[in-house]
């Protein structure tokens, strides 16, 4: 923002793209959806890998300034290194989830329409849009719509299959979700009055530390907070989670939750650098270890697969919360490789979790139920499968070589640089839980199947390689070198010398 | 202006209140649109005091509470579809607390493809 940047159309075509294609989707109706969706997915796929690329080539941040007005009158889309490595993420993501769930929301021919299919591909691409806006929108009431955009998308996921305990999920998560909107769009409306703009970058300049911006910034985060799924805010996740169909899980659980921590990390980190002190660092911090901790515990616990993996998301989004006190205390290197671990833990977790959920929703239509204790016998029906939750598992313990494995690794070494000893006790504990909870799953799946085992469906052997591809990636992820990474870093501002100012 | 602020806060105190405290679904999204008005007013106050000369009100945070009253709108429309539909399959709409935290509520996810 401070440095170089270059204009460029690529930022809103990542957003017009999927938001087109989803109105197209309604126009052309049930038929011809699927088609449409193979057209859209890889050319989406496209526009991220080149806003990845030009971002990687040229080294600083695009910006797109809508009708050409600059800001404050007009709103710019800002794509620096972090917004185009979440929307390369986002995008794979995406299009496995679209291969994945091609047969599942496929419409056959002579059979009467459902609208399922329907509805399931617009809302696929409604999250894409949305989550494009809010990594590329730079301007804090911009990104409250592309957050409502996300929750309006999200919400619908859930209720899917339309029982009635998936409805209630959806009506939970919805009302978690309308607290938090109005919490942040308060503190929206707040440093308004106070600075005059809400432009990211011109907030940075001018945002003081006074009540009125730390009040503003409160209602903001809790606001964001409960959208992410926090503890004490995450009691609306599992059951919509466990709730939605596979496929929809996986985007639930690896990308939209994200998209709310992603405007957190931007408010604390970009809009207002000159507020982030010790006991707030430390206060988020210490929600996001509550989180690891009880999340893990609870997953522990559970009796049914996908409830596991909910609360397993739980305790995986309570790492990300341990880059405010790491990388926002102004220690280099240490602060670098926190902010590097922080992001890789994000991606690392959303290639995991979304083949975890993937091959839970295989298991449960093989055998019909997704109960833990029943599971006898699995891994030989459905080796694939199993394999795949078994190496996503291993990237959510943080074993080498996993994603997982190097974004909790970085997170470690900089607490254990920084003097902040308690979060490294915190990461290794909530390791060996998720160990304990994937080992559970994964030993019950392995052993013989009991003498009452129940026949299972046929699953289809494509969906099983998406699965594990996926998972795979969590995995490669793993081959990220172990030091900060420079593009994450391209087009953020100088925080310390702010701070200093 | 004053006497508008404290008004809009109050509103949004009871709203808040009523989110919190009410268990009924229905209430908590009544309780979401006091909420909501009350940070609308808000904006409308911030507007009157950005007044520059010759202008009655800054037009920005104008631009912005339409905005908002679009989203508030679309909320209260898809939580009241989702009560509706909560309603005709169960009678009641209680968002029962045990399921929150429950182990064996969620339903199945096992429709073949």
């Amino acid at each position: 923002m401070t440095d170089a940047a270059s204009q460029s159309v690529l930022p809103v075509l990542g957003i017009m793209l999927p938001a087109t294609g989803m109105l197209l989707m309604l126009l052309v109706g049930g038929r011809y959806v699927e088609w449409l969706a193979l057209i859209l997915l890889p050319a989406g796929l496209a526009v991220a890998a080149a806003i990845f690329a030009a971002v990687w080539r040229e080294g600083h941040t695009l910006i797109y300034v809508v009708g050409g007005w600059q800001p404050p009158l007009g709103i710019a889309l800002r794509a620096d290194g972090l917004s185009a490595a979440m929307m390369l993420v986002t995008a794979v993501i995406i299009c496995a989830t679209g291969l994945f769930a091609g047969p599942q929301f496929s419409q056959p021919r002579g059979r009467p329409e459902r609208r399922a299919p329907l509805v399931f591909w617009t809302l696929l691409l409604a999250i894409w849009a949305a989550l494009n806006a809010v990594v590329v929108g730079a301007d804090l009431f911009n990104l409250y719509v592309a957050l409502e955009l996300l929750t309006f998308a999200a919400v619908p996921l859930v209720a899917l299959t339309g029982g009635t305990e998936t409805i209630e999920a959806a009506l939970r998560y919805l009302l978690f979700a309308l607290l938090g909107s109005v919490s942040y769009l308060i503190g929206t409306v707040l440093l308004f009055a106070a600075y005059g703009t809400l432009d990211i970058a011109l907030l940075s300049a001018r945002v003081r530390p006074e009540p009125i911006s730390w009040i503003a910034a409160s209602l903001m985060t809790i606001g964001l907070i409960a959208k992410t799924a926090l503890f004490p805010l995450h009691l609306w996740l599992p059951p919509a989670h466990a709730g939605a169909p596979a496929p929809g899980s996986a985007v639930l659980s690896a990308l939209v939750v994200k998209g709310s921590f992603f405007l957190i990390v931007r408010l604390w980190f970009d809009a207002m650098p000159g507020l982030l002190n010790l006991a707030a660092a430390q206060l988020l911090a210490g929600l996001g270890a509550a989180a690891i901790l009880l999340g893990s515990i609870l997953a522990l616990r559970q009796s049914r697969l996908k409830l596991l993996i909910a609360y397993s998301t739980v305790a995986q989004v309570g790492y990300l919360f341990l880059i405010f006190p790491l990388a926002g205390a102004a220690s280099e290197p240490a602060s670098s490789i926190a902010w590097t671990g922080g992001w890789l833990q994000l991606f690392s977790h959303a290639f995991a979790k979304a083949a975890m959920f993937m091959a839970a929703g295989l298991i449960a239509e093989a055998l019909g139920h997704d109960r833990i204790a029943e599971l006898g016998g699995i891994a030989r029906r459905l080796p694939i499968s199993t394999l795949a939750f078994a190496l996503a598992g291993l990237s959510l313990m943080g074993v080498p070589p996993s994603g997982g494995f190097v974004a909790k690794w970085l997170l470690l070494l900089a607490s254990v640089m920084q003097g902040q000893w308690w979060w490294a006790a915190v990461i290794l504990l909530g390791g060996v839980l998720a160990g304990a909870y994937v080992l559970i799953v994964v030993g019950k799946a392995l052993a013989p199947a009991g003498a009452a085992a129940a026949p299972t469906a046929p699953v289809s052997r494509r969906r099983e390689v998406v699965a594990l591809t996926v998972a795979l990636g969590a995995v490669l992820l793993g081959l990220v070198p172990l030091q900060p990474s420079e593009l994450l870093q391209i087009g953020r501002l100088d925080v310390h010398a702010l701070a200093a100012r | 202006m004053t006497i508008f602020a404290a008004c809009a806060a109050l509103l949004m105190g009871l709203g808040l209140f009523g989110l919190i405290t009410n268990p009924q679904p229905l209430r908590k999204i009544v309780a979401f649109n006091i909420l909501g008005s009350g940070v609308f007013l808000l904006f409308g106050i911030v507007a009157r005091r950005g007044a520059a000369a010759g202008v009655g009100a800054d037009p920005v945070p104008q631009a912005l509470v339409i905005t908002g009253i679009v989203v508030a709108f679309a909320a209260t429309a898809m939580a009241v579809a989702l009560l509706l539909r909560l309603f005709a399959d169960r009678g009641d709409t209680r968002l029962d607390h045990e399921s929150a935290a429950g182990t064996e509520s969620a339903r199945d996810d096992c429709r073949p493809p």
